[in-house]
């Protein structure tokens, strides 16, 4: 008894402190938040009356969590969207033989480096919506400027100021600062491509396309995966990027459910606000689950 | 030997933590002369910088003079506009170790503290030390909850201000000695500063909108319109509120189109210092930018009532409390004995820029603006500001808050009545 416990003891009191730690703070709160989300605590009142799923009806019969909702998904399309197309045509130009890889492959990951507030405070001017042609036009700055110097001016809009679309905006920075590192994925993929793989299929009489289409692009897919997965879920919880961008947390063009949960905790409307906590979860883990899901079979396998 | 030296440690440790835990707690709270009071008494705000850092420094000057034996620990927590500060203080009082006092926007916003039984009632504080009669009428009947009083005002600000450009408006051939009366001539004069080419009216993002939005409710339904939109006297949906409405919608079609880009109220009230913009809506703090920045009144800018708001003064507080379990009560009733006391308020609002709520205050060495304010909030009707957590609570005002930028948008004007209406009911006892 004593010798066996000799043998896994000293593991399990490795392992404890971090299985008390993450079970108290990471899945004891997870219960907590759903428990207060179950009870009417909209005040900063004390009162723990369970009204069942009361708030989650109410939040999701919302126009203005609706509205976040729509904007969530806008968001995470075009981030999405943009990273894909952006990661993968820098990786599949630097996969051609080219000079200064090395340098242009810190030129693409620079921007990863770079925390979305500090990057945010930046994109605010950039994305400014003053065009010139409007009234006090002269103070015009940030890409609306650079557009009408350009030569471009037709081009200048309102960026984030506009309620239906201006989410799309804020995915701008997040694609500039997202590209490079699912342009390393893609390029570690291309790297795992046997040279002898292409060769051969050369040698069988493929075209550039058809090699591509039959024997690359198969190989790339967990890849593609893997991007689509990480970004997915960094997109479901922005928040840092928009608080930076958008002076005001009640703004309304922007709100997506991360913004709304923070003003409405600030407003001490804990049960609202733990009940968007819970509906945020589900969404990561509806993304993630079938992640790791495929993941373990495939090493199974 | 070792592991035994070891256990005793542990034993030791855990021993020490539990009397530290035992420590705190069940302090008895109603003791407290002040006049006997020792030791540290710490107080939580949220100014940590710029006009009002210089008016708590201030502050805790006179509180050095008169209670030599305390000493003051500032507890201020920056950022956010006090949003920072506000959730560092909901943790502690969640967690039952308070700090001595700390402040509170006046009026609706500590209704959340007083309905969570987190603040002492400090009715007889009042009446000890005569303050009833020292402070306006109108002020204590705004600070008393079912008959009792929880907080000591430090200051008034008045949020119904409007601020001008005097060389933009005599470009535009309107007069900066004369004021538009009402809402409509106040448009008749935007109409002359647009076509003379600048932007009539700045706003800066949501919160400064709201301020607009309450100051064009507060002259189109008049006073008592405008307190029954918080007490439920006056119909969200009413006629009169549609009126309100589209009158705030003209008023938007003047301002500049990057509202939603500025970052605070600072950029719009500076596009009216730098002739980018005619008017500012804004609370009596521009006036400390205006002189920071060396602007002369009467020559470089001139300030008036929003038009239609001649005779009232859309107020906010700022004041301190004593919470429940304070571990210094004795100290806290001190500090509020200062905050209250007419030297202290003297102090403070010469350096921070507002006006002592204090009667008996000396304000000889005041500002020009300071003193007209003074004199105004004698005379006018008092009425609580919106935007500024003295209306409502702040639940409400955060959805009044997205409902107004939402309309900042779309312009839809039964969406906003009808949001606000809603808000109102769900919140309305």
């Amino acid at each position: 008894m004593l010798k066996r416990a000799k043998t896994w003891g000293p593991g399990v009191l490795l392992l404890a402190p971090t299985i008390i730690l993450v079970g108290v703070f990471v899945y004891w709160l997870i219960i907590e938040n759903f428990r207060v989300s179950l009870t009417n605590q909209h005040t900063a009142k004390p009162s723990n009356k369970y009204v069942g799923f009361e708030n989650y009806t109410n939040l999701l019969a919302d126009p203005n969590f609706q509205h976040s909702l729509w904007n969530l998904l806008i968001l995470t399309i075009v981030f999405l969207g943009g990273t894909l197309i952006f990661g993968f045509l820098w990786a599949w130009i630097l996969e051609q033989p080219a000079k200064g890889e090395g340098f242009f492959r810190s030129v693409y990951l620079f921007p990863m480096s770079v925390s979305f507030i500090a990057s945010g405070v930046v994109w605010r001017w950039l994305l400014s919506s003053l065009q010139t042609s409007q009234p006090g036009g002269e103070r015009t700055t940030g890409l609306n400027r650079l557009l009408d110097s350009v030569g471009l001016g037709a081009l200048q809009n309102d960026w984030w100021s506009n309620p239906t679309w201006g989410i799309a905006a804020i995915a701008v920075p997040a694609i500039w600062q997202l590209s490079g590192y699912v342009m390393a994925l893609f390029l570690a993929g291309f790297r795992g491509i046997p040279d002898e793989l292409r060769e051969a299929a050369r040698i069988d009489g493929c075209t550039e396309w058809k090699l591509y289409r039959h024997v690359i692009f198969p190989q790339l897919s967990p890849v593609m995966l893997s991007a689509v997965i990480i970004i997915g879920h960094m997109s479901l919880k922005l928040f840092d990027l928009i608080r930076a961008i958008v002076p005001d947390a009640n703004t309304y063009d922007v709100q997506v459910p991360a913004t709304m949960m923070w003003v409405k905790y600030i407003g001490s409307d804990y049960a609202d606000a733990a009940a968007i906590g819970t509906i945020l979860l589900v969404l990561v883990a509806l993304v993630v689950i079938p992640y790791l899901w495929y993941t373990s079979r495939a090493e199974k396998r | 030997m070792r592991r035994r030296l070891s256990l005793l440690a542990g034993v030791a440790a855990l021993g020490l933590t539990l009397a530290g835990c035992g420590g705190g707690g069940d302090t008895p709270t109603d003791n407290g002369n002040a006049a006997d009071a020792t030791g540290k008494v710490g107080v939580f705000t949220w100014w940590a910088d710029g006009s009002e850092k210089v008016g708590l420094d201030a502050l805790v000057k006179v509180f050095g003079t008169d209670y030599p034996n305390l000493t003051f620990d500032n507890l201020a927590v920056a950022g956010g506009a006090g949003s920072q500060a506000k959730s560092v203080l909901a943790a502690q009082l969640k967690a039952g170790t308070p700090p001595d006092s700390f402040q509170a926007h006046a009026g609706a916003e500590l209704q959340d503290y007083i309905d969570a039984d987190q603040l002492e009632d400090l009715s007889s504080f009042y009446t000890d030390n005569d303050l009833t009669s020292q402070f306006p009428k109108d002020l204590v009947d705004r600070l008393t909850v079912d008959g009792k009083i929880y907080s000591v005002p430090s200051n008034i600000h008045r949020a119904n201000v409007v601020w001008a450009n005097v060389e933009v408006l005599k470009k535009a051939g309107v007069d900066p000695e004369k004021p538009a009366a009402d809402l409509d001539a106040w448009f008749a004069d935007m109409d002359k500063i647009k076509a003379s080419g600048t932007i009539p009216l700045a706003v800066a993002g949501s919160w400064t909108q709201v301020q607009l939005f309450e100051n064009i409710l507060l002259s189109s339904l008049g006073t008592d319109g405008y307190n029954g939109l918080w007490d439920g006297k006056t119909d969200w949906k009413s006629a009169e509120v549609t009126t309100a409405i589209k009158a705030y919608e003209k008023a938007l079609s003047y301002t500049n189109t990057d509202r939603d880009s500025l970052s605070d109220w600072a950029p719009a009230t500076q596009l009216v210092q730098d002739g980018g913009a005619a008017y500012n809506v804004m609370g009596d703090w521009a006036e400390a930018k205006f002189a920071q920045d060396g602007d002369k009144p009467g020559v470089d800018y001139v300030y008036f009532p929003t038009p239609g708001t001649a005779g009232v003064f859309d107020f906010l507080a700022d004041s301190f409390t004593l919470p429940k379990g304070a571990p210094n009560p004795a100290g806290s009733k001190a500090w509020l004995t200062t905050i209250g006391s007419a030297e202290g308020q003297t102090a403070f609002n010469k350096a921070k820029g507002s006006i002592p709520a204090n009667t008996t205050a000396k304000t000889d060495d005041f500002s020009e603006y300071q003193k007209s304010a003074i004199k105004d909030f004698g005379q006018d009707k008092i009425v609580s500001s919106l935007a500024h957590g003295a209306a409502v609570p702040v639940a409400w005002l955060n959805d009044l808050s997205t409902a107004v930028s939402k309309f900042g948008g779309d312009k839809n004007i039964e969406g906003l009545q009808n949001s606000a209406a809603s808000i109102a009911a769900k919140f309305a006892k």
